[in-house]
């Protein structure tokens, strides 16, 4: 199992998700998150004086999936997320011990 | 669609429908049967004998008596929105962590504010004959008290002295709210209500005799049609001291000369406030006309207006070409310094005089703002700007469209702008020797909200976290 963590442009979410849809994922958590990368920042002005706002605002989508699917995943993030454009986001992959469904008691893949 | 109507759901609405348009000229004419049979019943029923009493004291000013006074209260109503105005505004301004605090105050002020007014500030504001500069009045009270006569006409005006006071004491907790802006995310709340009370209930009345209650100034023919000076000219110099003894808020002034702003929380709320004092302003300015007289009335909705659109303009124009970006907390803020700079002379000018006015006010507001951040004068809500720099603007412009000695104009403005100046430095100077007028740099990290009052304004979302 790995858990695919995806950080992206807000206005991709939507695509996003219909891309994983697409591919059979069942289930996904999503959190506004802020942060920067090479995209850095950008200036503002409020009230006559400039500001840097350096944290900027992404959407970042949590997927568990099984080993056989998470080259798919990541193409289908890969291909709904990208514009070309500076501060398109990342992709993590990250191994998984386990998983607990807590209405069944399942675990494992089956719980995913 | 048409298949939708012939739906069986839709035919039992239809059918009620059509059974109501069926009966309706009956029930028409029944309905006119019933107007004409009350109309009968009152031209047949005898007047009140109170009415026919007052009909015959006050003849043909009878009618133009009862408009002015119905007027007076709805302006007086105008100008009690206007502190809603302020509440939204100010807290529009400032950062969420400190929301619960700026409600407060506001919600403090208006009602200190009529309280004192009417124990206090009313009386020796208009004081009847006096000295020209101080004369301590009592409370207002039914009957004959002092100048004051509550009864019909008592005080030579065309409402009751009853309106004639509800309408000076809306105005007279505007000075505080003024100053609440200013101080806003750093003062400590019973310091503040200490401050405040002294300003509305002691200071701002014994001015505004100066003028408004016949003394020195008004006998050498300076002229503040609704408080350009008097109120805001006296609220924006207030704050201006208060300021100045609190210090700016920590973080906003960097080493080195650089400025970090502190941004407002909410635009949406301090939009809302400007247009509910824009609102106010309409009694604000035209309730001071101080009866019904059509003329001036209709004038002065006219120029209020005029110079409201003209600083919103002229401040968007002004903050585009110096800042290269439209930001909209100035042109909210110009189109009060429109207001505030037509204030003094808006029965006293046509329509594109108070457009000039209103224009200046605008452009002027901008670089006030600018100035006072450059000399690190922390205002979050530029209270000072707005209200003191316009507030001595609009008295001289309507010395000169006016036509009002310019010179009485310039002494009366920076009189009374020099009386609230001094008089709350020391007030504060004294407040800080003493209990302490500053919150702790925890706290101010931290937020007023938690601090002062242990609430939040917005518990669900967190916001008021330590740093």
């Amino acid at each position: 199992m790995k858990l695919v963590k995806a950080i992206i442009k807000p206005f991709k979410l939507e695509e996003v998700k219909e891309a994983l849809s697409e591919i059979g994922v069942e289930g996904m958590t999503v959190t506004e998150v802020k942060g920067f990368g090479r995209q850095k920042g950008h200036t503002e002005i409020y009230r006559g004086s400039e500001y840097t706002v350096d944290f900027l605002p992404k959407v970042m989508v949590d997927v568990a999936v099984a080993e056989d699917l998470v080259g798919k995943v990541v193409e289908a993030v890969k291909g709904a997320a990208k514009t070309g454009k500076i501060g398109d986001g990342k992709i993590f992959v990250i191994p998984v011990e386990d998983a607990i469904r807590i209405r069944t008691d399942e675990s494992g893949e089956g719980a995913i | 669609m048409i298949k939708k109507l012939t739906n069986k759901r839709w035919a039992l609405p239809l059918a009620a429908l059509l059974l109501i348009a069926a009966f309706t000229p009956a029930f028409g004419q029944e309905a006119s049967e019933v107007v004409e049979a009350a109309a009968e019943v009152v031209t047949a029923a005898e007047p009140d004998e109170d009415y026919l009493a007052l009909v015959k004291q006050y003849g043909a000013t009878f009618d133009f008596f009862t408009v002015s006074n119905l007027w007076t209260l709805i302006a007086a109503a105008l100008v009690f929105i206007m502190h809603l105005g302020f509440a939204t505004l100010e807290s529009g301004l400032t950062q969420s962590k400190n929301t619960v605090n700026i409600l407060f105050k506001n919600v403090f002020v208006i009602c200190m504010g009529l309280l004192t007014y009417a124990a206090f500030g009313f009386n020796t504001m208009y004081p009847g004959d006096f000295n020209g500069f101080l004369s301590f009045g009592g409370p207002i009270a039914t009957g004959d008290y002092g100048n004051t006569d509550f009864s019909y006409g008592g005080t030579g005006l065309c409402m009751t002295g009853w309106s004639d006071f509800i309408f000076q004491a809306m105005f007279a907790a505007t000075a505080a709210t003024i100053v609440s802006g200013a101080v806003a995310e750093r003062i400590k709340l019973p310091s503040f209500m200490l401050i405040g009370t002294l300003i509305v209930g002691l200071m701002y009345p014994i001015s505004g005799s100066w003028k408004w209650g016949g003394g020195w100034l008004d006998a050498n023919g300076f002229y503040d049609f609704a408080g350009s000076t008097l109120v805001h000219a006296f609220g924006g110099f207030a704050a201006l001291a208060a300021v100045l003894v609190l210090g700016p808020r920590k973080g906003k002034y960097l080493p080195g000369g650089k400025i970090r702003p502190i941004l407002g929380h909410s635009m949406p709320l301090a939009t809302i406030g400007v247009f509910l004092l824009f609102l106010g302003w309409f009694g604000f300015n035209g309730g001071s006309v101080l009866s019904a007289a059509p003329e001036a009335v209709s004038l002065v909705f006219v120029t209020t207006a005029l110079a409201a659109a003209a600083g919103g303009m002229s401040s968007i124009a002004t903050s585009y070409i110096i800042l290269k970006k439209p930001d909209l907390s100035m042109a909210l803020n110009g189109l009060l310094a429109g207001l505030v700079g037509i204030t003094a002379g808006a029965d006293s000018m046509g329509p594109w005089a108070a457009v000039l006015v209103g224009a200046i006010a605008g452009a002027l507001v901008v670089f006030a703002i600018l100035f006072f951040d450059k000399i690190k004068v922390d205002d979050p809500v530029g209270a000072v700007s707005v209200h003191g720099v316009c507030g001595i603007w609009g008295t001289v412009a309507a010395g000169i469209f006016g036509g009002y000695s310019v010179l009485w104009q310039i002494i009366g403005a920076l009189s009374i702008s020099a009386f609230a100046f001094v008089g709350t430095f020391v007030i504060c100077l004294l407040v800080k020797a003493t209990i302490g007028i500053r919150v702790s740099e925890d706290e101010e990290f931290e937020g007023l909200d938690i601090g002062e009052h242990g609430q939040e304004a917005y518990p669900d979302f967190q916001v008021a976290s330590k740093g």
